[in-house]
């Protein structure tokens, strides 16, 4: 097969009179390999190329907490889904048309999952009575009935690599590794996905390595070469790009890379260097690797010795006049619960970024959930409010950054951003924004002029936000001293007196509250006043619009709400849920929200919950709100 | 130029009248002045216990924090603001307990912070408990029946941890502790300064050992650069080497001269240093080492953690700012892009 050569240029996917092609509005494919197979790089070339390629995008990497768990075995199995579209989509896709399984284990682990009629690609190589027995099957699927249902190439992959690559002068091993570039070319073929970007990035990449890089570009060339010629497959597909775009220049980006510029963003918008304290953990460790790349933008970070020392250093820093950051995962947020509380006494800005796993304790270290909330609302001691905020897709990352730093300047209060596994490591074109357009605004610190002729007060308040000074070390005439002891009123002074705390307790959580009136009007999705409403927040956005748009399609109203802001809630979500006769409100987590909806606004909503350590498909809460609509007809 | 009285505070002290605490605020406000820095570039950092309150009392920057983090705090501000002169106050809870794991980190980074641990050898601040520093088998409040694990000695942790500066002073010797305050302020990079301090509530006289001056001579060994180290009456004892490399203490007219120790701290190897904190005996406080243990020269965490920013800024090129708009454009569009029209 390593004869057949690929259109050189391979910008534009070759024509290929001898097949017909098929269009399809949109695929959802699966990668699924061993850990070490390559599968999250097979996926993420292949999504950049189909973003580039102008289509709509959503994925969602689903991979073992173990870095290679044993080859062969269910546990180890990594899977990486794709869905591109001509058109605008919400999320990765409910059950994939296309599974490639480069083990029996892969096609195992991910067969429940297939629609009837779904299409498998595997690796008949890896089909051997060994591997089979090592993933529970007595009988070979291939020979059964088992697969009866789907359509299967059953292709020996292994061997088909091994043979492209036999020019390249590498081992045995590493001509095997290849394979995953070998079954990218195919896909590629198969969706007439151009080349090009993942030759330009293999070859950066194994830059150093010529025989790797020529092994890894036979096999990708092979693949696509292997779908033209052999008669395994009689068509490939089209997905056309997608129109429906607002105008612009886009990129790929997943919730950690957004979110990691968003927070360089906020440092340039108020002109202040930004300082990350973090400790490794997943998964939010991306975002302490991103920035600790950022360094020519004034960015600081510092790998700290746990979750404690990561926080305090970030507040460290904003006492010294930097935009204090931490992030941080599951078990590490409740690790940082102390020093929250006391940069909530400091009311000092502090950012913390908790990337929500499945939990409790270690839990679902690779697995999304939305289970911190009432821990970021309540979880420390006394009355600590802060400001919560949630971003509701990889892409928003950027600006729920951007608005977390400006928040927590702003009312010099620690503000926690909720983002989660999905958004973390999902991705989604993002339309680039221009860097005038960003946010510019002035931290605004305390002076010695300011304070020239009075005694100076660390503990008295702006009027409206009730922010207080922000006086930074080194500024004559306003040394101060400030602690975790309650404070006076104004002058900052230790006061055990009782009703000085009642007065400080109220007045914390007054500012916090006033960020209220900062929040804009509510935008209600409602186009034809439903009497359902359903409320969401964080990563459910995607999946809820499009179960929204489902049910639309289908001929019945139904209204959405996405918040973002969870602490202060919006002050006319008081006036918006009234309206409506049902509030249905998903979450990945047993109703966190939902308590605080019921008991803030006392509106009974119905709360749908699930933590599988995945997002919700669309299709699920599209029969959720239909049950719900018919309920109230 | 400032005075002691500059650097104190309105607010009450509230130590227990008798406290060690007062005459090291005593000593630490008097020495100040000779700093040279104004009060503003001046920051106080503690965490909780009594020690802990000390910041309050000093007319500078100064952040009360929560147990055992306060070097936390002062590793972000050291990293983020060179221009600042940063102190640590904790206490033998504070620091070797709760605060153990900061402690030793920021020690082996070898940030430019000073750390003064009051070590009292009890917990004070909650009424009596036992403490790290505590000697086995002392009876408190939560061990009726005796201590059952052996205590820690901060400084032979320090030395442990590679710090770069170790010493030790006493609360009432206020010569002394100017002094190693003097070159701590002076050193480049972490230093650890372990003061002993008399909490004369719960643990009253727990250092009267090295302070009567009946057994005061016999007890403390005084640590002097490039001095033979001897001590007692007319320097009657001398710390030797062993035969089995370690030290140990003999009598000076005993030994050949040559055989004496010359105390060095600025030795790189530090166990020497290691050799002569172990010599104190924990229960007794026999043979304890006063003064300055190690002072060495090595690079310092924060000024590294800058020149990596510093250089990345340089080199984009705009070193105000660091990389301007454009250079920002282009990390937001990373490598592959596509425009919809």
């Amino acid at each position: 097969m390593s004869e057949v050569m690929v259109n050189p240029s391979g910008s534009v996917p070759p024509p290929a009179p001898a097949k017909p092609v098929e269009r399809r509005d949109r695929v959802i494919i699966r990668f699924a390999g061993d850990s070490g197979d390559g599968m999250q790089l097979t996926g993420d070339r292949f999504t950049s190329a189909s973003a580039i390629f102008g289509n709509d995008v959503a994925t969602l990497p689903d991979f073992p907490a173990e870095i290679r768990a044993p080859a062969g075995t269910l546990p180890g199995v990594s899977a990486f889904q794709v869905h591109f579209a001509d058109h605008d989509i919400l999320t990765p896709g409910d059950a994939p048309d296309v599974l490639i399984a480069m083990n029996p284990a892969a096609l195992r682990a991910n067969l429940k999952d297939l629609p009837r009629g779904a299409e498998i690609i595997l690796d008949a190589d890896e089909f051997t009575p060994r591997n089979l027995q090592r993933v529970g099957y007595s009988a070979d699927p291939r020979a059964d009935e088992s697969l009866a249902a789907y359509t299967v190439r059953e292709l020996p992959l292994t061997t088909l690599t091994r043979a492209a690559v036999a020019d390249s002068g590498v081992g045995k091993k590493d001509a095997a590794r290849a394979k995953n570039m070998f079954a990218l070319g195919l896909v590629s073929w198969l969706y007439s996905r151009p080349l090009d970007t993942t030759r330009g990035y293999l070859e950066k990449k194994f830059a150093r390595a010529p025989q790797i890089l020529a092994a890894n570009l036979a096999a990708l060339n092979a693949g696509y070469a292997f779908g033209e010629t052999t008669e395994d497959f009689s068509v490939r597909y089209e997905v056309a790009p997608a129109a429906d775009f607002p105008a612009g220049r886009y990129r790929n980006i997943s919730g950690n890379l957004a979110l990691a510029y968003g927070l360089v963003a906020a440092g340039r918008g108020c002109h202040r260097p930004v300082f990350l304290g973090s400790y490794p953990i997943t998964p939010a460790s991306d975002v302490l690797h991103l920035l600790a790349g950022m360094k020519q933008f004034g960015v600081t970070t510092f790998q700290a010795e746990d979750e404690i020392a990561g926080i305090g250093a970030a507040l460290g820093a904003a006492y010294g006049g930097a935009i204090g950051v931490t992030t941080t995962s599951g078990p590490g947020m409740a690790l940082k619960s102390e020093m929250i509380g006391l940069a909530v006494a400091l009311e000092l800005p502090l950012v913390i970024v908790d990337v929500q796993r499945g939990g409790p304790s270690t839990g679902l270290p690779t697995k999304t959930e939305q289970s911190d909330l009432m821990q970021a609302l309540f979880g420390r001691n006394g009355e600590s409010p802060v400001i919560v905020i949630a971003a509701q897709s990889p892409s928003d990352c950027f600006d729920t950054a951007i608005e977390a730093v400006a928040l927590a300047t702003r009312t010099r209060t620690p503000v926690i951003l909720l983002s989660d596994g999905y958004l973390a490591n999902g991705t989604e074109p993002w339309r680039i924004p221009a860097v005038a357009d960003l946010p510019t605004w002035d931290p605004g610190f305390a002076t010695t002029e300011q304070w020239q002729d009075r005694e100076f007060t660390p503990y008295s308040r702006d009027p409206v936000s009730l922010a207080r000074p922000w006086a930074l070390p080194g500024t004559p005439g306003l040394t101060h001293r400030i602690g975790g002891l309650e404070k006076a009123d104004v002058t900052g002074a230790i006061s055990y007196d009782p009703a000085n705390h009642d007065t400080m307790v109220r007045l914390r959580q007054a500012k916090v509250d006033a960020v209220a009136a900062t929040i804009p009007p509510l935008a209600v999705d409602d186009p034809d006043g439903a009497r359902v409403l359903v409320l969401g927040w964080g990563s459910t956005y995607g999946p809820i619009k499009a179960a929204v748009q489902a049910v639309r399609a289908g001929g019945q109203s139904v209204a959405r709400l996405h918040l973002r802001h969870l602490n202060p809630l919006p002050r006319d979500l008081a006036d918006v849920l009234p309206r409506y006769d049902r509030v249905v409100l998903p979450e990945m987590n047993l109703g966190q929200l939902a308590t605080i909806i019921r008991a803030r606004y006392l509106v009974d909503v119905i709360s749908v919950t699930q933590v599988r350590g995945l997002p919700f498909t669309s299709g699920e809460l599209t029969g959720v709100l239909k049950d719900v609509i018919a309920s109230v007809d | 130029m400032l005075a002691a009285k500059d650097f104190k505070t309105d607010n009450e002290v509230r130590w227990c009248p008798g406290c060690g605490d007062y005459a090291i605020l005593a000593t630490v406000q008097s020495f100040m002045p000779a700093l040279g820095i104004p009060r503003e570039r001046i920051v106080f950092i503690s965490g909780i216990g009594c020690s802990s309150r000390f910041p309050y009392y000093m007319n500078t920057y100064g952040v009360h924090s929560i147990h055992g983090r306060a070097p936390t705090l002062a590793t972000g501000l050291s990293i983020t603001r060179p221009d600042l002169s940063i102190w640590v106050v904790t206490g033998d809870g504070d620091g070797l307990s709760i605060g153990g794991n900061h402690l030793i980190h920021a020690l082996r980074r070898n940030l430019n912070i000073t750390i003064l641990l009051f070590n009292n050898r009890i917990y004070g601040l909650t009424k009596g408990q036992y403490s790290p520093t505590s000697e086995l088998g002392k009876v408190t409040k939560s061990t009726p029946l005796g201590t059952l694990d052996r205590p820690l000695d901060p400084i032979a942790l320090a030395l442990g941890a590679n710090a770069t500066f170790v010493a030790r002073a006493l609360d009432s010797d206020r010569a002394g502790l100017t002094e190693v305050l003097q070159a701590a302020a002076q050193h480049s990079g972490a230093a650890l300064v372990e003061i002993y301090q008399n909490c004369n509530i719960f643990n009253d006289g727990a250092f009267d050992t090295l302070k009567d001056s009946t057994t005061a001579g016999e007890s403390i060994i005084p640590l002097r650069q490039g001095e033979p180290i001897v001590f007692g009456p007319q320097g009657s004892q001398a710390v030797v080497r062993a035969a089995d490399g370690g030290l140990r203490v003999a009598e000076t007219a005993a030994v050949d001269p040559a055989e004496i120790v010359v105390h060095d701290a600025h030795r790189s190897d530090p166990t020497q240093a290691f050799a002569l904190a172990h010599l104190a005996d924990p229960h007794t406080l026999q043979h304890t080492p006063i003064g300055v243990f190690r002072s060495i020269s090595a690079p310092c965490y924060d000024d590294l953690a800058r020149r990596q920013v510093n250089d990345a800024v340089a080199q984009a090129g705009f070193p105000e700012t660091g990389a301007g708009d454009d250079a920002f454009a282009a990390l937001l569009a990373g490598r592959d892009t596509w425009v919809v029209d």
